[in-house]
């Protein structure tokens, strides 16, 4: 394959870091990657391990969350959960055989949309190293490897 | 319908341990209204049948099939598929059809290590290396033996299922309130419920049934029980034991926790829950007391094996459903 893999990557971001953080770099005009897809959480506190299961097993290459930095969350504290469920996730991912750099936990002010860029950047060539996920359950029934239900019949052996 | 009028029941049991059986026959007197209202066209455990019976019977002819047992060989999926066409009602019996439960724990391993385990470590007497082969030519003719599939699957992952009936096992009494329904039905003085429903269980938590007080989570150390003098009046959880309680379906009366011992998960995903494990994930994570990553990941240590905490009983039915190594081996 000649072609480069572009990376699906889902960034959760937080209403008011993360997100602002990714709009001055876009008022700044800084380049990041196209392949994170945004998406904005009120704050990280919201982010349910949920989130980051589907975005893998859908196809989704690897996940990023981001958040206000410790001490700074706009609710309080919210942000130390997102801490905890991001390390407890990451043991868990670890024994499913997902490779630890797939999930990232980041932390951005409204100020640091050029950390918020690089960071972007750098998952995204680590993601692109470590090659598609492509989790069997993302390949739309037709699970490769993977007997389909209809191959499974078995023929009853004559008794 | 039968010679003798009564509409036929099935019981099967694919990758299960049997206690779903026993659970049934638990229900007490309440069997014979199973025999009173139902003729058992095909029970393996209780009585002798041969699948090529099943298969010449119509299609829909038996009225209720409960199917125990999760999707683990392809003569599972051979009589999932069998019994789905035979059946009007397909009910995923138990934890193992409804979510996988402890068959689908191989789920973390390639099927090589679990040969490996069976016939190759150091108390395994097995000096010519024999591995079981699914066919194998003899004087007499083939013998075949069912293939294990790499990954175990939930009965709905197999074939379209009607109803889902949690636990490991079903407690008995809600077994009987589901047979009285049936019966009711029969009768017509009930109607089903929609298809696709829980029964046979709430909608809440087991930590909304368990009568243990409950103060302000905060949890400094997760410990074995063993190891804890549990305080008999307490959440078990704050006394820094695992507990399943606050993302496992109720219906089960919180038995375990009353006994003394947490609740280890066995109804699976409350109502709304879409990954059992990543809910269970966030309870406990959110009330480990400590903003310092180093002290989480200190306290996250008294969980040597997360996976197989968070997904003991609902690993086949949690989003990522295997481990990367299980999806790939052969």
């Amino acid at each position: 394959m000649s072609e480069q893999f572009e990376p699906v990557i889902i960034g959760f971001t937080c209403n008011w870091c993360s997100y602002r953080a990714a709009d001055l770099a876009g008022t700044a005009r800084i380049k990041y990657p196209a392949n994170v897809r945004l998406i904005r959480l009120m704050c990280s506190g919201r982010l349910d391990p949920t989130f980051v299961l589907k975005a893998l097993s859908s196809g989704a290459d690897g996940v990023l969350i981001t958040g206000c930095h410790p001490g700074e969350c706009h609710y309080l504290e919210q942000n130390y959960k997102a801490l905890r469920r991001y390390l407890l996730l990451k043991r868990v991912l670890a024994q499913f055989g997902i490779e630890p750099g797939r999930v990232k936990l980041v932390w951005a002010s409204a100020a640091e949309g050029v950390k918020l860029a690089e960071e972007i950047t750098k998952m995204v060539e680590e993601v692109r190293s470590m090659g598609p996920l492509e989790w069997p359950t993302s390949m739309n029934g037709s699970i490769h490897g993977f007997t389909t239900p209809e191959e499974m019949v078995l023929q009853e052996a004559t008794s | 319908m039968t010679s003798n009028g009564k509409p036929k029941f099935a019981m099967y049991w694919a990758a299960s341990c049997g206690g779903c059986e026993i659970a049934v026959l638990n229900i007490h007197e309440k069997i014979l209204d199973v025999d009173a209202n139902f003729e058992v066209a095909f029970w393996p455990v209780a009585m002798d049948a041969k699948y090529k019976d099943v298969e010449a019977m119509p299609d829909e002819s038996i009225l209720l099939t409960l199917f125990n047992g999760a999707i683990r060989n392809d003569e599972n999926a051979h009589l999932a598929h069998l019994l789905r066409r035979k059946s009007k009602i397909l009910v995923a019996f138990g934890s193992c059809a409804c979510e996988g439960c402890i068959p689908a724990l191989a789920n973390l391993s390639p099927l090589s290590e679990l040969f490996d385990t069976y016939y190759a470590t150091i108390s395994t007497d097995n000096p010519d290396g024999i591995r079981p082969q699914p066919r194998w030519e003899v004087p007499e003719g083939e013998l075949r033996i069912p293939k294990l599939y790499p990954v175990v699957r939930t009965l709905d992952q197999v074939v379209p299922v009607d109803y889902y009936m949690p636990g490991c096992p079903p407690e008995s009494h809600q077994i009987g309130a589901v047979i009285d329904l049936v019966v009711q039905v029969l009768q017509g003085k009930a109607e089903l419920p929609p298809l696709g429903t829980v029964i046979g269980a709430g909608g809440s938590t087991v930590c909304d049934e368990c009568k243990r007080t409950r103060n302000v989570k905060h949890i400094s150390k997760i410990d074995r029980i063993q190891n804890v003098k549990l305080d008999p009046e307490v959440c078990i959880l704050e006394q820094g034991v695992m507990c399943a309680g606050p993302a496992t379906r109720n219906g089960c009366d919180a038995r375990c926790p009353t006994a003394g011992s947490p609740c280890i998960g066995c109804y699976g995903p409350a109502d709304g829950v879409v990954d059992y494990g990543a809910r269970l994930m966030t309870a406990i994570a959110s009330v480990i007391d400590s903003k310092n990553p180093q002290e989480i990941e200190a306290v996250l240590d008294g969980i040597p094996d997360p996976a197989g905490m968070f997904y003991r009983f609902n690993l086949a039915g949690s989003l990522l459903r295997a481990s990367k190594a299980a999806w790939e081996s052969k």
